[in-house]
Parts: structure tokens; C-alpha cells; sequence
């Protein structure tokens, strides 16, 4: 046939976008590579220490052994055949739903595309509930999108980042910070700005380093918006409003629009701590913060109790934007259609979730009690044993989903790294995944501070499959400590 | 907190304002969702309001969503989807076996067996294994590599991540992507918003929209002055022609791409909506490996397939998939690395797109029932799409070409001069004009050609040919009436 240098390929490498080529590739996949390896091994009958792999990589509830929450399945389930609504298999509550639901969409099928924005009922439904969960602060309907995951929503960073401009337009990001959001950034070619939230002080947000991030883009990049995640993935910290209001003033001051990923709101278990949403606070501080300052504020079906991210919606909620630019936003997410619509009928269930007196109410609440208590035990759990283990230690989780404890990597170890030609913690990973079937993620993945390593595994599991993880990293770690120090 | 009244008052001091936003942003449009189809849902809200006028319902031949036009699901699709939503329904006998035994193994293939979870960002394994099996199937065995299969949000995901991948260089170095006039303006909006340059290639009228490949070198030439085009998308069956490409035209188009050096995008999401006499679907992968060696180990290609047209028609799943051919190993780790930032495409899309490249077989019990309703909905869609023909060449200043497959009719319509230039004064583009009228006039609501774009000079108006046949009749019937009006009140 044909040589390599007879095929002149037309999408070689140096001929792709940039701004994709310059996105950081994911520790992840030089992991997931090797969990398949290992999954096929194990298939085959392979001899290993463990019979199956704990994957905590994500913050995914139902791989992680949490179930899925009844009323919700069985609504769904009545919409995708109809004709259960009419059978008295499900309870009536259900069915009832169910019914209204199927009203709502053309067709009365969830095949139907929607509305651009969502399903006009859903997207009251939701204005309800942040009005209701924000202590009466008005939300308008209007200002609402629902989307395929909140990850969709960050278009609206397409529509902030000009990729023309010059010098480029940047966006402050927490460090540590899931890596979507900055991928994102990249990939429209514009500049990540990090501000590092203080780890010693629980990963709490010291304004001082707002400004010092300022400082550093300039000649750099433009800075125009500040992304900020409360309760903190992977870090767990949930913001006081002091400090909330500090980054109110701060991004009135700098002239900043503010991303506030708030999709762990429902995880908090800290003694002292409470989730309040930007909005609450923004709108307490009164005009005229509360009129001008511009906020998209961000919720997913992936998370609460619900944990849906299979569903993969979330919505977005706009707060003083310029209404003609809402036009321009409302244009570009019509090319997409809808979010898919069992998400949006999810969502629609887990805002307006099952009543007292209800039929399902006593069975969502216990679930979802239980569930809520898991992670809560899960979480004190992980710190206690992480924190007994010689060279972790993790800070008080207050919240979120995931556990960031700090690793010390021997000097020897990390030589080794080197020569594997791997980051430090990406190489940690990699042996606990070989030797203990446990794949967490590398602190690389998430931004740290140079020289500091960590790593991240979900908490929101059950608590059998909590205690493996911390069983298996147990016995892991005091090796490694052993062979390495 | 202050709602800004959109009255003209200017936002002082706003962040984000339309001078300093995306500037690619302010340029998009998307017509099949525009101006006429948010005047149509004001409508509606007036009717449910209680407000009088000439009709009682907007029928809205608008958009290509079969279901809220009253087509019905496939039983066997979502009895699967039922459980594996609650799957505490297959201990139950209302459903047959061999359902499930799908949603057992879809749900076996799920993170902790639950359609909750997510799933790789490329998509379930077996699921691409399932669609390369399809692929492989339809087109008489030629090899499909599980690999090169990238499930995704609707086909919509898939071909703007494409895009994103190719779109690079400045100025006249800058990327262009050839697509068809008409097109379906998703290619335009992503194009716009990448900032790609467009290059228009005219399929031709007077030919049953068919591709000439004298015209796709023109188009070409003429676009190298002023940047660098490395993007053929072909639609196939098209939006909103319906024109079934030949074999003939595809062979051609492969050759062009080879010689010129393209990447080429195949849009295949109606490739079972395919109704007239003699016009066959043939994969433009199918028709690469029959051209032999020279072509499929050197043209690099993506396929793009969905679950919400066809006969399923399930859009709201946004359910989909593209298979990527010859792509160069360093560009599909970057693709692979690009799709991983939306974490994964909906798990319930996937798990139809299964069921879809996977349905009953002759020995299964759904067969029968499977069969009689995938035949009759696309026996129903072939029989509309002749009624609508039919009907709307019997009107004096409207010829439609025949509807050879997909969903929709995109009739020329002859506008007197006089409603032009009443068109042109008010600002507004003749067929949009036209549209707005029929809609405030008859309740109808249909996307004006120049949403997809036309040649210079003409006119047309897209229209879907899904409302149920009954209601069909009437629109065309109200649409024959308001075209002979219009021509009149304008002569």
C-alpha cells in the first residue's frame, strides 16, 4: 500500500486550533490507560491483590455505589412509557407527576425538543426554588437556561472571551480547581489567571491573593471574569460570607464578571459551615453592588442527592446582564436546541422534590437522609484515617464532594517520577491504581502550589465502598512510605 | 435587584455589553429557532389568553421534531429506556425479554449499573462497539473500528467539535469551510462563532438540488483568494433540499476532496429518510473503501449519525454519534482530549443510540410489532412528503422539487415586486416578509429561506413535512389560499 510519506494527512497536528492544542491533556487518560489494562487483566484471570478496581476519579454518586433516588427513576421511567402512568405499579404522586409532566412537552413526548431556554413550567419551577432556597430574593424565569451539564453553561464564556482580543482576555481561577473549566478557558484562547486558595487556613480565599492575581496578568492578559466554585471542588472549603462579600467588592472594584459554580451546594456537613448562594449575598448587600454587579450562577442535576450526571443537565442563572447581550446568549444557545429532556424533567424533580404528607415522601426522605448522613460520615471518616497516615494530611472538609489531602513525596520517589517521565502525584496514582486497584486523581490535574503534591478522591459513596478506599490507601501508603523513605 | 428594561436605555457600566463581547457571538443566527418562530409562541400564548384571530392553533411546520407533531415513539426503545431508568421493572411481565435483556446489559456497561452515572467522555464501550457492528452492517462489511466511534450530543455536538478541532490560522490563512446553499444553519452558526470563513457551494435547482462538482471547484477557487479552505460538509440526505445524493456524486465529491486536499464532514442523519423511487442511501464511507486503496487510506472523513431524526425521532435524548476515518493518531488524542472537557454525552442518549444500531432481530419477540411501526412511520413520512409536492406545485408562484428523503419541503416562491420593495422598505428580507404574514395571517409557521440561504434574487421557505396528515392537508390548503392572496395584494 501506501508509505507514511506518500499520505500527506491534512489534519496533522501543527494544522489543528491552537487553542485546542494548547489545552492541558488530562493526567486522567495517561491513568484510564492503564485501568483498562488492568480491567482486561482481571477479565482474563490475572493473579492481583484485588478482584476488581475502585474508580473514587470522579465525583459520580451512583458509580460509587450511591443509589439513584426511587421517586425520581420512577417518574422518569412513567414519562419514557407513558402507559405506566395509568398502571397502579407506581405510586400515585408519581404517576401524577408524571402526567404533568408529559403535558408540558410537545407531543406529550420526551422525544420532543423543548423550548431553547427549557421547559417553560421547569424553568418556574427552578426561579421557585432559588427564590424559596435564597430566602425570598426574587428570580426571574427569563434569566434561566437549562443546559447538557453545568460544564454547557460555561458558554457563556464564549460569549465573554473575545478570541480576538488583544492582549487576550483572562479569567481568575482558583487553584486547586477541577480542570474543565480551565480547559474551557483555553480552548477559547484566553489566558487562565490563578489565585491559590490558602491551604493551611482550610483552602479558605484570602482576598490579598485576589489582588495579587490581578497584579500578575498585568502585561499578560486582560482579566475579565472571576470563576469562583463554593462549595470548593476538589478542596471541600465552604465559603463564610465575609469572605463571599470581599469577592463581591473585589470584582465590583476590577470591574470583573463573576462565575460562581455553586453545584455542591446541597454537600455540606461542616460544624460551622452553610452554603449561601452569591445571589443571597449579593442581593444583601443592596444596591448598588446588588443592581451592577454582573453573576452567572450555576447548578447541575449531577450532584445533590439526586446525583444524575449521566442525565447531564444543569441551569445558569443571570443576574444584571445587559439585556442586549441576553438576546446574543439566548441566539447562541438556540443552536444547540435544548438540554436533553429527562435531565430537564430530573431537575424539575429535584427543585419541587416529594412533600410531606405525599405518598413518596417517606421513602425519598429516608433516602435522601441516608444518603446525606453517608457523606457526612464519609467525609469525617476519610480525614480521620488520611490524617493517622504518616505524609497525608487533609484539612477539615466542610463540604463538596471530594477529599484533597496533601502527599509527601520522598525526594527518591520523585526522581523515580522523573525518570518515568510523569508528574509526581500522576506517578503516586499510577502504583496505588497497579498495586492497590484504587484510582484517585493526581493533584497535577487540579493545580497546586509548585512543590506541594495531593491527591483527590470522591467521598460521595457509600459508606461500604468508602471504607475499601480507605482500606486499600491504608495499606498502600504505609508501604510506600516504607519502600521509599 | 433592578431588571433593566430592554426600552433602548443604554447600560451604563456594564462588565460584559455587546461592544466588548465575542464579536463572532453578535454574528450568529439560527434561523430554524429566529424571529418567526418566536413570534409564532407569542401567538400561542395570545390564543391561550383569549385573544381572537383568523385561526384557533399556529401549526408549526418549523423545526424537524417529529414527536410534537404527534409521531409516536418506537415501543420497543423506550420499554428498554423505562427500565433502565427504574430498573426494578424487569422483574415485572408487562415487558418482553428481549428488551430485557438490553437494558440489563446497557446497565451493566453503567457506573455502578445506573444510567446516573457518567460514562467515559467518548462514550460506553460496548455501545461503540454496538455502532461499529451497524456501520459495518450497512455498509455490506467493510470494517468500522470501535476507536474511531466518538458518541456525542446529538450530531449538533459532534459536528461543531469538528469544527472547533480544524478551524485555525489568520487572515488569508485563515480556515474555510465549504458547505452547500441551502444549508442547515447550525454549519453556519458554528462557523460564525468559530470565526472560520463560510464558502458557498450552490446545489442546483433546476436539478433536484443536486451537487455538481463544477461547481464545488468553483466555489473552491474562487474561496483560495482570500483563505484557506481545508472543510467540505456534505449533507446527506440534505437540509432543507431532501435531495438523496447519487453514487455517481458522491464518487465525484470523494475525488474532489482527495485531489484538493479536504477534510470531509458527512452528515448522515436522515439516512433512513429516504422515499423516492430510485433514490438510495449510500454511506460515504461505503462508497470510499468501494473506490479502493488509494481513496480510503488517504481521505480523512467524519460521519455524523443522530437519534433524533429518522424513524425514532426521539430529539429531546440528543442522542448521537460521528465515526472518524483516517484521522491522523496525534490529531484524534487532541479530539479525544477536546471531548473530554464536556465530560460525557447524556447516558440516556447513548443507551438509545444502542438500541438504535441494535434493534429486534427476525427471532426476537418485538420484531413484528418493531417492524409494522418503523414501517409505517416511514411509510406515512413518504407519503407526505409526495402529498406536499403535489400540492404545492398546483399553485401558481410556488415549485417544489420532489422530496426525495429527509424531513422537509424548501419550495422557490415567486414574491411580486411590489412585496419586495414593501419588504425592503421596512427593512425586513422579502421571505421573511412572507413568512411573518402567513404566520399572523393562517397560523402557520414556517423558516423563510433565507435562513438556509438562496441564490440572489429568489426566494423560498422551508417547511417540514411532519404534521399529521389531516393537518397537513390544511396547511397546505391555507398556504395555497395566502399565497394566491399575498400575489394579488402585491400585483
Amino acid at each position: 500500500l501506501f508509505s507514511n510519506e506518500e499520505i500527506m494527512k491534512m489534519s496533522v497536528l501543527q494544522e489543528i486550533n491552537p487553542n485546542v492544542r494548547n489545552m492541558k491533556p488530562l493526567e486522567y487518560s495517561i491513568l484510564a490507560g492503564r485501568l483498562s489494562q488492568i480491567k482486561e487483566e482481571l477479565r482474563q484471570g490475572v493473579k492481583k491483590p484485588y478482584q476488581e478496581v475502585l474508580d473514587v476519579y470522579m465525583g459520580d454518586p451512583h458509580k460509587g455505589g450511591v443509589k439513584p433516588l426511587s421517586f425520581v427513576r420512577q417518574v422518569l421511567a412513567a414519562c419514557l412509557y407513558p402507559q405506566l402512568v395509568n398502571s397502579s405499579k407506581l405510586p400515585a404522586d408519581v404517576r401524577q407527576r408524571a402526567q404533568r409532566l408529559l403535558g408540558r412537552c410537545d407531543g406529550g413526548s420526551v422525544g420532543s425538543y423543548t423550548a431553547t431556554r427549557g421547559i417553560p413550567e421547569t424553568l418556574i419551577r427552578v426561579s421557585e426554588f432559588i427564590t424559596r432556597r435564597d430566602g425570598g430574593v426574587p428570580s426571574n424565569p427569563e434569566n434561566i437556561f437549562l443546559s447538557p451539564g453545568s460544564q454547557w453553561s460555561l458558554s457563556i464564556l464564549h460569549v465573554l472571551l473575545n478570541p480576538e482580543s488583544s492582549p487576550r482576555n483572562g479569567v481568575l481561577s482558583p487553584v486547586p480547581c477541577h480542570n474543565t473549566t480551565t480547559m474551557s478557558v483555553t480552548g477559547l484562547g484566553a489566558v487562565v489567571v490563578p489565585y491559590y486558595l490558602s491551604e493551611e487556613q482550610g483552602w479558605e480565599l484570602q482576598v490579598e491573593e485576589l489582588h495579587r492575581a490581578m497584579e500578575s496578568a498585568k502585561g499578560v492578559c486582560n482579566p475579565i471574569a472571576l470563576y469562583i466554585v463554593n462549595p470548593g471542588n476538589p478542596d471541600g472549603h465552604v465559603q463564610s460570607r465575609k469572605s463571599m462579600q470581599e469577592v463581591i467588592r473585589f470584582v465590583s472594584e476590577r470591574k470583573l464578571f463573576l462565575l460562581a459554580d455553586e453545584v455542591y451546594q446541597d454537600y455540606v456537613f461542616g460544624e460551622n459551615s452553610e452554603f449561601v448562594s452569591y445571589k443571597r449575598v449579593l442581593s444583601e448587600m443592596g444596591p448598588p453592588l446588588s443592581d451592577t454587579v454582573e453573576l452567572a450562577s450555576f447548578h447541575s442535576a449531577s450532584k445533590g442527592w439526586m446525583g444524575e450526571c449521566g442525565l447531564r443537565t444543569g441551569y445558569m442563572e443571570l443576574v444584571n446582564l445587559d439585556p442586549a447581550v441576553m438576546k446574543h446568549i439566548f441566539t447562541m444557545f438556540s443552536t444547540d436546541t435544548c438540554a436533553p429532556v429527562l435531565g430537564q424533567i430530573a431537575l424539575d424533580l429535584m427543585l419541587n422534590p416529594p412533600q410531606p404528607g405525599e405518598p413518596s415522601y417517606p421513602l425519598y426522605h429516608m433516602e435522601t437522609q441516608n444518603i446525606k448522613n453517608t457523606l457526612a460520615g464519609n467525609g469525617k471518616r476519610a480525614v480521620e484515617v488520611v490524617n493517622s497516615l504518616p505524609g497525608l494530611c487533609c484539612q477539615p472538609l466542610e463540604g463538596g464532594a471530594f477529599a484533597f489531602p496533601k502527599v509527601y513525596l520522598p525526594p527518591s520517589f520523585i526522581q523515580k517520577a522523573k525518570e518515568a517521565g510523569l508528574e509526581p502525584d500522576t506517578f503516586y496514582c499510577s502504583r496505588l491504581l497497579d498495586e492497590a486497584g484504587l484510582l484517585v486523581g493526581p493533584g497535577t490535574e487540579y493545580g497546586q502550589k509548585e512543590g506541594t503534591y495531593h491527591i483527590r478522591f470522591c467521598i460521595l459513596t457509600s459508606a461500604e465502598i468508602m471504607e475499601e478506599v480507605l482500606t486499600r490507601l491504608t495499606c498502600f501508603h504505609k508501604q510506600f512510605m516504607k519502600d521509599f523513605s | 435587584m433592578s431588571h433593566q428594561a430592554a426600552n433602548g436605555v443604554p447600560c451604563r457600566g456594564k462588565v460584559l455589553t455587546v461592544d466588548n463581547m465575542n464579536p463572532r457571538v453578535k454574528k450568529v443566527e439560527y434561523a430554524v429557532r429566529g424571529p418567526v418562530v418566536q413570534r409564532a409562541v407569542q401567538i400561542e400564548k395570545e390564543l391561550r389568553e383569549g385573544v381572537k384571530k383568523p385561526f384557533t392553533e399556529v401549526i408549526k411546520a418549523n423545526i424537524g421534531d417529529a414527536h410534537a407533531m404527534g409521531q409516536k415513539p418506537i415501543t420497543f426503545f423506550r420499554q428498554v429506556l423505562a427500565m433502565c431508568s427504574y430498573p426494578e421493572l424487569l422483574k415485572d411481565n408487562m415487558f418482553p425479554e428481549d428488551a430485557k435483556q438490553r437494558a440489563r446489559r446497557i446497565l451493566e456497561a453503567c457506573g455502578g449499573h445506573s444510567i446516573g452515572a457518567y460514562s467515559a467522555s467518548q462514550g460506553i464501550e460496548c455501545i461503540r462497539q454496538d455502532v461499529a457492528r451497524y456501520i459495518e452492517k450497512r455498509d455490506g462489511g467493510i470494517a468500522s473500528n470501535p476507536d474511531n466511534i466518538y458518541l456525542s450530543t446529538g450530531a449538533s455536538d459532534a459536528i461543531v467539535t469538528i469544527l472547533k478541532l480544524l478551524v485555525r490560522g489568520e487572515g488569508c490563512d485563515r480556515t474555510g469551510v465549504m458547505i452547500s446553499i441551502p444549508q442547515y444553519p447550525l454549519y453556519s452558526a458554528a462557523i460564525t462563532d468559530l470565526g472560520a470563513v463560510q464558502v458557498h457551494y450552490y446545489l442546483d435547482e433546476a436539478n433536484c438540488w443536486s451537487l455538481d462538482v463544477a461547481e464545488l471547484r468553483r466555489a473552491l477557487n474562487a474561496a483560495r483568494q482570500h483563505c484557506n479552505p481545508r472543510v467540505l460538509c456534505i449533507i446527506n440526505p440534505g437540509n432543507p433540499t431532501g435531495q438523496v445524493q447519487s453514487r455517481q456524486c458522491i464518487e465525484d465529491v470523494i475525488r474532489f476532496v482527495k485531489e484538493e486536499h479536504l477534510f470531509l464532514m458527512a452528515d448522515e442523519v436522515y439516512q433512513d429518510n429516504v422515499y423516492a423511487e430510485g433514490c438510495k442511501f449510500q454511506s460515504f464511507k461505503k462508497v470510499l473503501f468501494e473506490m479502493g486503496p488509494e481513496y480510503s487510506s488517504t481521505v480523512e472523513m467524519a460521519s455524523f449519525h443522530s437519534t433524533s431524526k429518522c424513524y425514532m425521532g426521539e430529539c429531546g435524548f440528543r442522542g448521537g454519534y460521528m465515526e472518524v476515518i483516517n484521522m491522523d493518531p496525534e490529531v484524534k488524542a487532541q479530539l479525544t482530549k477536546l471531548v473530554s472537557v464536556r465530560l460525557c454525552p447524556p447516558v440516556s442518549g447513548q443507551a438509545l443510540m444502542d438500541l438504535v444500531v441494535n434493534p429486534p432481530q427476525p427471532d426476537e419477540p418485538s420484531y413484528t410489532t418493531f417492524m409494522k411501526e418503523r414501517t409505517a412511520v416511514l411509510a406515512e413520512l413518504a407519503e407526505k412528503a409526495r402529498l406536499t409536492e403535489q400540492i404545492l406545485n398546483t399553485v401558481p408562484g410556488i415549485t417544489c422539487n420532489p422530496v426525495q428523503g429527509a424531513m422537509y419541503s424548501f419550495p422557490r416562491i415567486t414574491l411580486p415586486q411590489k412585496a419586495i420593495d414593501k419588504a425592503k422598505e421596512a427593512g425586513h428580507i422579502p421571505d421573511m416578509f412572507y413568512c411573518m404574514k402567513l404566520l399572523e395571517e393562517e397560523g402557520i409557521c414556517l423558516v423563510p429561506g433565507s435562513g438556509f440561504g438562496q441564490r440572489e434574487g429568489t426566494f423560498h421557505f422551508r417547511m417540514t413535512i411532519l404534521p399529521p396528515t389531516e393537518k397537513l392537508k390544511v396547511l397546505l390548503q391555507r398556504l395555497r389560499d395566502f399565497h394566491q392572496r399575498f400575489t394579488q395584494e402585491f400585483s
